[in-house]
């Protein structure tokens, strides 16, 4: 190994020191190790692992341990904000449904998004929990963790935890005594984005090619292989031993009246910022503390915009840095908290270059089932690309803007295409003139002559 | 019922279809491609955006897609939205960003989905101006040509192929905006309804291969509301003419047979029609062996000559056959010197079959029935070979369990991936039986390959498990007794049971089994169970309900000397009968009138040959399996585009004919005189007269056009001939016209529609405008008219059970039908003929393993017929002591024959 | 440049499976209701023995899990990391998602395609390496990140590539 190998590896990392970082304050993170390493499940019992399991499974029925988690109302971590709870409590239960799946979404490729990473990779248990505890709550018979397969060390991490579980009795017949059986099975993708939306991701654990499902009938009534499935993000499901072990209460006042909503977040940020990384936080917490952890913009560059959770959230100004990042609040800005990982733009950014290169992901990643995202992001990546050039013409910008609202919400078949159109359309709507600027001036006779 | 408000007025709607059908059956357009009736909803083109509003206070709206929205009662929409309205245009134009724009050279111009609805989206200029992503196209064999850069991604061709057919070699392939529809592999579309996806495509991606030798626009085209002549089950065709050519075969809508599906025998088989050996003027032999074409009058004095003269006539009919033809026949003969030109067991079979359909208690359902049923028994056939449409029937019943599931969980039947992804492989139960493989295996909860005594005696097992009264099989081993308990059980368990059987294995056997199942269920009280028997050619039962002797009696006379004449009409009795029999019959030289529209084995040796005209240029009635009588009409008149024709219906001919026997001048005669005197002198066919309307049908005092209005060059198609175009050719046998002149709206209810055509829908959809409801029924009422009447009074058991097979020392033959190849006149269509897989003797594995043979290896099969070499092929369904060859190799193998086998050197071997 | 290298040779005309393999990919049903679901695995399987799934792969596979081969042609066209075209012994994929593209991301694949003398893609002659682009690799905190074989790399500067390759033989 040489050094430069050593230096250049990446390894996931939490930028808050242990020192920071406390059991009744920091449940997704304290447990973390200063190493970076995975933590086994020896260490991970040690600091109080499972008793959330062991408290949901033999002192709650199913039901219960929904409704405490509605009563925390913990909010969906994988960009839409849904509470988990209410999507549990409609997931069919009875004695004619078959049981069936819990799918813990492990896909993570939105741009500028690398928080499940860091869980993966070092609280594998702390997700195989919330994974049990979900699957008790839903009747789930079988669990699958869909993980993106460019996540290596996290399938290792993984993989020698659910041996470690299996083997502790923790996952397989009985879990615990309780007489509730689950196992969880460890599936790894082939790329693609679109996986990582949640019926394109029941139809990629199938074996298909992944192209969403229209919901109604959502997931829960009818998901993978037609049976009940709940689908949930690797950072929703780690917010849930929490709550077992400690309530709804606790989880609740979290954040710490920033916000409606209970608990914290795993904030991070990257882009032209003197210290990109990852934090956990209360749920609330604004724009403008996130970026004094940050250490602020890069020497000689100052904040154009940012992106308040990846690449298919609407771009924000510098003013909305004061806003409590929530779903509500950034919602109510005009953008969407999405994964809640900022992405900064420097003054010195294009805009229509920085759009070019988003819509090129998103056309690129578009899985080709509905026509104005399999042929409307083409064309607005070409028009970008004239604009980028100074090659636009005059009807671009409207055609831009047509391009944006056509791929709006509820006119694709799933949300990659309004994802794609929520950073088009801001774009026009803060920076129109960087647009108009591409615009190639029309050589006039005078010029020719 | 629902009502729904649509652009502020009020409807009443079905509330269990989607907006977009609920809009279009009120006449409301609303332009769309991904979504089709029989396929239901997946809401991939987003063509079908509305505005939709929560309720009477808001108005603001959101847009949905009309088809995947339910038309729930006080259901709010507009469509005339602009937003609505400029999303639904922008769909298009992304559609068309890397279309090639070639219409011009594009053979679905002028029948295009895609092209009616960029017109009714109002797009009409183009802003993208980058380059187009393009790709390169596949070899998809005879039938289907392929230009995928026409593609707009509707995803219908895969549904259509994999989810409704059952087909697995077309697929869609790649991602993003390089989506491409194939196989994975260059080769021919195996399925055997590949054809329909030139309908289903709403653009020139999939078109008609033998269409495109000889292309003719839509608009340009004469069409003939006709029946197909290739199976049994009687689907209604729209046959196209330009210049006196059949150019393609399109699917004629009909509520309760075909519907919008056909199978590619019907669609590809048609290219006989246009051979061109075909007998175009009468024949006669100048003696010493020479034949020379007669003019018509020289043709019928000699017929005059050789009826007059005769000592015993013997009229020899057909089941391929119009009723018209054989029932003139058979009043030129008497009825007394009538054949059906069906061999004996043959015959058996199809009377066993009519008798079961009259009185074995079950009602015989139409294709629409057969997909609401909800258990299949099928025994001693493959559907998909012998009667493919109604295979493909069949397979939507047994996913009909999709359905049931998806109504338990509220989840409507239009939405069609959910309700795939719901029930997943859970199916309605599917029994089959039968020597070989059949295509209806890969959805069969179980199936049984046995030789056809065994598949009678599992047959009469199972009518005794539901009815202990029904006669018991003896010796009966233990694992066809736990099968027949199966099949009990769960043909008792449904609702609505559905027992399929024919002729194809030649078992009367077998037919009397299913028929004691039939009577068994019936007492049992399943009414709503159904019998469904198919027999071999297009009007078998027709020619059955008409009354006849079988083909070897006919024969036998002339042997005997009780007759020395043969009139035959439209039956090649070289496709029925070994050489070696009929050179013992004409070893009596007798004389021969035949009459076809095939240049047959049986018309070369005729003394008279008189030339007829095939469906496309004859009108006549058909009865179907399912006991309708449909009525056909001529396409186009020959005389017109080649004057020196000279072809007639056999029916006329042979109403002529009489006259010339009797000497009298020939009268006229029209299609409904023969009909009414068919229905008069025949009580069981008396229904035939209700089939059609008569010729002097009239809308608004005009006739119905056979072309569409925008027909063109009338004037000049003939410039070569003479240059002063002559009046359009009457038609004095139906109310259609050979013209673009006459009715050929929608609006008026029509009970024969040679083409569809709708404003602003040029393509196959617009069959959609002629429903009651769309993917109902025709609004003038479906054709024909049902003839088979279910007696009150069941008939009794049959208990004529055969013994078990047992292996001998020689081998059962078995002949096995299929699709392509195995049926006279459409395998003399080249494309057929390319599709047709050579023909093989098929060995048990383990007998092959005894012999030593390999597949390819050659054999020699020898019995009572000439021996036959054919390469072997290893087969590991059959069962051990059986071989089998496919239908259309030799007449002389039949049935049921003791054959044996012996492994000869050749140079060559063929693999299989 | 050269793209019709191909590293692991395939020797025999017709495809077939290692026997390891194809029980792998049987043992990978059984974690599902359906063997399509193994479709995925079983096509990074190949991918694993021979660098990508060649054509004749598809239907060796299809026959192996007993699916049609279009549908499993539908998921390996379907699929960014399922490779169709030969690669090289190590497979570059250099991320282009947003964080990365604001940190000079542009420079860092100028510079790859420079040194190895192929675009997005190609594979060097000598069989050493192919370069791709990859979605957003979950390393935005450390961008431009990027991917060798397994490894995860970032952030990487134009000058850090030769050490880097060097490993990589
Ligand atoms: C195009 C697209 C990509 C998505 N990718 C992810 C992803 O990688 N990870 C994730 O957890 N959710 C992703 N989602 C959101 C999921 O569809 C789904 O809402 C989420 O997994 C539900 O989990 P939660 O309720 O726990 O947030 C994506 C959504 C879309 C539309
Ligand atoms: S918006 Fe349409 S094409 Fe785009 S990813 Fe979703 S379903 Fe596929
Ligand atoms: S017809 Fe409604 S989306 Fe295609």
């Amino acid at each position: 190994m040489n050094a430069t190998i050593d230096r250049l590896r990446y390894r996931s990392q939490l930028r808050q020191p242990a020192s920071e970082r406390h059991e009744d304050s920091h449940p997704l993170t304290w447990r973390l190790r200063e190493d970076n390493e995975s933590i086994d499940l020896a260490e991970y019992q040690r600091k109080n692992g499972y008793v959330g399991t062991q408290r949901a499974l033999t002192e709650h029925s199913a039901s219960e341990v929904i409704d405490i988690v509605k009563e925390a109302n913990v909010r969906g971590r994988g960009g839409a904000g849904f509470p988990a709870g209410v999507k549990w409590s409609l997931t069919l239960q009875g004695e004619d449904i078959p049981r069936g799946y819990l799918v813990c979404n492990a896909d993570e490729m939105e741009p500028g998004t690398f928080k499940d990473r860091m869980l993966l990779e070092q609280q594998p248990h702390l997700l195989i929990e919330g994974m049990i505890i979900g699957a008790y709550a839903n009747n789930s018979r079988f669990g699958y963790i869909f993980l993106r397969d460019e996540y290596r060390a996290a399938a290792v991490s993984i993989t020698r935890a659910l041996n470690e579980a299996r083997e502790a009795g923790w996952l397989g017949k009985n879990i615990a005594g309780s007489g509730f059986d689950f196992d969880i099975a460890l599936h790894t993708g082939a790329g693609r984005y679109i996986c990582g939306e949640e019926t394109a991701l029941l139809n990629s654990l199938e074996g298909h090619r992944a192209n969403p499902r229209d919901k109604p009938p959502f997931p829960g009534q009818s998901g993978a292989w037609g049976k009940p499935t709940v689908v949930n993000n690797v950072e929703t499901l780690c917010n849930v031993p929490g709550v077992l072990q400690h309530g709804a209460d606790w989880y609740q006042q979290l954040s710490g009246g920033r916000s409606d909503d209970g608990g914290t977040k795993l904030y991070g940020v990257s882009g032209q910022v003197e210290r990109t990384g990852l934090w956990e936080l209360p749920i609330g917490t604004t724009g403008e503390e996130l970026m004094a952890l940050a250490g602020g913009m890069q020497s000689g560059h100052e904040l154009k915009a940012w992106l308040p959770g990846g690449g298919s959230t609407g771009l924000l100004l510098p003013e909305h840095l004061e806003l409590p990042l929530d779903f509500d609040s950034i919602g109510k800005a005009g953008s969407r908290l999405g994964t809640g990982l900022l992405t900064v733009i420097s003054r010195q950014q294009s805009i229509v270059a920085l759009l070019r290169n988003l819509e090129q992901f998103f056309a690129r990643e578009s899985c080709g089932w509905c026509t104005p995202c399999r042929e409307g992001l083409p064309w607005t990546v070409k028009v970008l690309q004239a604009l980028e050039r100074g090659e636009g013409e005059p009807e671009d910008i409207e055609l831009l803007q047509q391009l944006g609202k056509g791929l709006g919400p509820g006119q694709t078949f799933c949300a990659h295409a309004p994802g794609a159109s929520m950073p088009l359309t801001s774009a026009l709507k803060y920076f129109r003139d960087e647009f108009e600027a591409g615009v190639a001036r029309p050589h006039t006779a005078v010029e020719e002559a | 019922m629902a009502t729904i408000y649509v652009d502020g007025e009020q409807y009443q709607v079905n509330g269990s279809h989607n907006l977009l059908q609920a809009c279009l059956e009120m006449g409301l357009e609303i332009p769309y491609f991904c979504w089709h009736p029989a396929m239901g909803s997946v809401g991939a083109c987003r063509q079908c955006a509305v505005k939709q509003y929560k309720d009477e206070d808001d108005d603001k709206g959101m847009l949905v897609m009309s088809c995947m929205s339910p038309a729930k009662d006080g259901t709010r929409i507009s469509i005339a939205d602009d937003e609505a309205e400029e999303f639904r245009q922008s769909v298009i134009e992304w559609m068309m960003i890397s279309h090639p724009h070639d219409c011009p050279v594009c053979e679905e111009g002028g029948h295009c989905h895609l092209q009616d609805m960029t017109v009714m989206t109002g797009h009409d200029r183009r802003r993208y101006r980058f380059n187009k992503r393009t790709h390169r196209n596949q070899d998809l064999g005879p039938f289907i040509g392929h230009e995928m850069n026409r593609c707009i991604t509707c995803y219908r061709c895969v549904r259509f192929y994999r989810d409704y057919a059952g087909g697995d070699d077309l697929g869609a392939f790649g991602a993003n905006d390089n989506i491409y529809f194939g196989r994975y592999q260059d080769g021919t579309l195996e399925s055997e309804f590949s054809g329909n996806l030139t309908e289903v495509c709403p653009t020139g991606v999939f078109t008609d291969r033998t269409h495109s030798e000889r292309y003719t626009r839509k608009w340009d085209m004469q069409f003939g509301p006709s029946v197909c002549h290739q199976c049994s089950v009687g689907c209604n065709i729209s046959a196209g003419e330009r210049y006196g050519d059949v150019r393609r075969i399109e699917n004629r809508y009909h509520g309760e047979v075909n519907r919008y599906f056909l199978c590619d025998r019907g669609r590809f088989g048609y290219g006989y029609v246009n051979r061109d050996d075909r007998p175009l003027r009468p024949e006669g032999s100048d003696g010493g062996g020479t034949r020379r074409e007669l003019d018509v009058d020289e043709a019928l004095d000699r017929a005059g000559e050789l009826l007059r003269h005769a000592n015993g006539i013997v009229g020899i009919g057909s089941p391929r056959a119009s009723l018209e033809s054989n029932h003139q026949l058979k009043q030129l003969v008497g009825d007394d010197n009538f054949s059906t030109g069906l061999v004996g067991n043959e015959q058996a079979c199809v009377e066993r079959m009519r008798s079961l359909n009259e009185s074995g208690g079950l009602p015989t359902p139409s294709l629409r029935d057969i997909e609401r049923h909800d258990a299949v028994l099928v025994l001693g056939e493959d559907p998909i070979q012998s009667a493919a449409r109604l295979g493909l029937s069949i397979r939507q019943a047994v996913l009909g369990r999709r359905e049931e599931l998806a109504e338990e969980r509220g989840i409507p039947l239009w939405n069609a991936e959910a309700i795939k992804t719901l029930a997943q492989d859970k199916r309605y139960p599917l029994f089959t039986a039968y020597p070989q493989a059949t295509g209806l295996d890969g959805i069969a909860e179980q199936h049984w390959n046995l030789a056809p005594a065994d598949i009678a005696r599992l047959g009469f097992a199972v009518a005794h498990e539901i009815d202990p009264n029904a006669p018991a099989v003896t010796e009966l081993d233990v694992s066809t007794r736990e099968s027949a308990k199966l099949i009990a059980e769960k043909l008792l368990a449904a609702d609505r049971p559905l027992l399929v059987s024919g002729g194809s294995l030649g078992s009367v056997a077998i037919i009397e089994a299913c028929g004691n199942i039939a009577r068994a269920l019936a007492k049992c009280g399943k009414q709503d169970a159904g019998l469904s028997l198919i027999r071999r050619e297009a009007n078998s039962t027709g020619v059955e309900m008409l009354g006849g002797q079988p083909l070897e009696w006919a024969l036998d006379r002339v042997i005997a000397g009780e007759a020395d004449t043969l009139v035959i009409v439209e039956n090649d009795l070289y496709q029925r009968l070994a050489t070696e029999t009929l050179d013992a019959v004409f070893a009596k030289a007798p004389k021969l009138i035949v009459l076809d529209h095939q240049r047959t084995a049986t018309l070369e040796r005729a003394d008279l040959a008189l030339s007829s005209a095939s469906f496309a240029e004859a009108d006549g009635t058909l009865v179907s399996m399912e006991g309708r009588g449909q009525r056909f009409f001529q396409v186009y008149e020959p005389r017109h585009m080649r004057p020196e024709t000279r072809l007639h219906e056999s029916w006329r001919w042979l109403h002529a004919l009489a006259a010339e026997r009797d000497s009298e001048p020939v009268s006229d005669i029209t299609l409904d005189a023969v009909v009414r005197d068919c229905a008069e002198r025949n009580a069981t066919l008396e229904g035939i007269v209700d089939a059609a309307p008569d010729a002097d049908f009239r809308i608004s005092g005009q006739k119905l056009a056979r072309s569409p209005h925008r027909y063109s060059g009338r004037t000049a198609m003939r410039a070569h001939l003479d240059v002063s175009e002559p009046a359009p050719t009457r038609d004095p046998d139906s109310a259609l016209a050979f013209s673009m002149e006459g009715y050929s709206g929608f609006d008026r209810p029509r009970p024969v529609v040679p083409f569809a055509w709708a404003p602003g829908f040029n393509s196959p959809e617009a069959w959609n405008k002629f429903m009651d409801e769309i993917g109902g029924h025709l609004r003038a009422g479906d054709p024909g008219v049902r003839l088979f009447e279910l007696a009150n009074e069941t008939s009794n058991y049959s208990a004529a059970i055969p013994d078990a097979f047992v292996r001998g020392d020689d081998w059962q033959l078995t002949v096995l039908p299929r699709l392509f190849g195995g049926e006279e006149t459409s395998s003399r269509a080249a494309p057929i003929i390319e599709r047709s897989a050579p023909a093989h003797i098929a060995v048990a594995r383990a007998d092959a393993e005894r012999l030593g043979l390999g597949n390819g290896h050659w054999l020699s099969l020898t019995g009572q017929f000439q021996a036959l070499t054919l390469p072997a092929t290893i087969d590991d369904h059959l069962p051990e002591g059986m071989v089998s060859v496919p239908a259309g190799v030799d007449p002389a193998l039949i049935n049921g024959a003791r054959v044996s086998l012996s492994r000869i050197q050749l140079d060559e071997e063929v693999s299989s | 440049m050269s793209t019709e290298q191909t590293v692991n040779t395939i020797a025999s005309d017709r495809f077939e499976l290692e026997r390891a393999d194809r029980e792998a990919m049987q043992q990978e049903c059984e974690h599902f209701e359906q063997p399509q679901a193994a479709c995925i695995e079983a096509l990074k399987i190949v991918q694993r023995r021979y660098g990508w799934v060649p054509d004749d792969a598809i239907p060796a596979v299809a026959e192996a899990l007993g699916l049609p081969p279009a549908n499993v042609e539908g998921v390996a066209t379907f699929y960014s990391l399922i490779f169709r075209q030969p690669v090289g012994r190590h497979v570059i994929l250099l991320c282009d998602s947003s964080s990365c593209f604001l940190n000079d991301y542009d420079t860092l694949r100028a510079a790859f395609e420079e040194k190895l003398g192929i675009g997005y893609g190609q594979t060097t002659e000598d069989g050493r390496f192919t370069l791709l682009p990859v979605c957003c690799l979950g390393a935005c905190d450390r961008g431009p990140a990027l991917m060798i074989d397994d490894d995860t790399f970032g952030p990487v500067r134009p000058e850090d590539i030769d050490e880097l390759l060097e490993t990589y033989s």
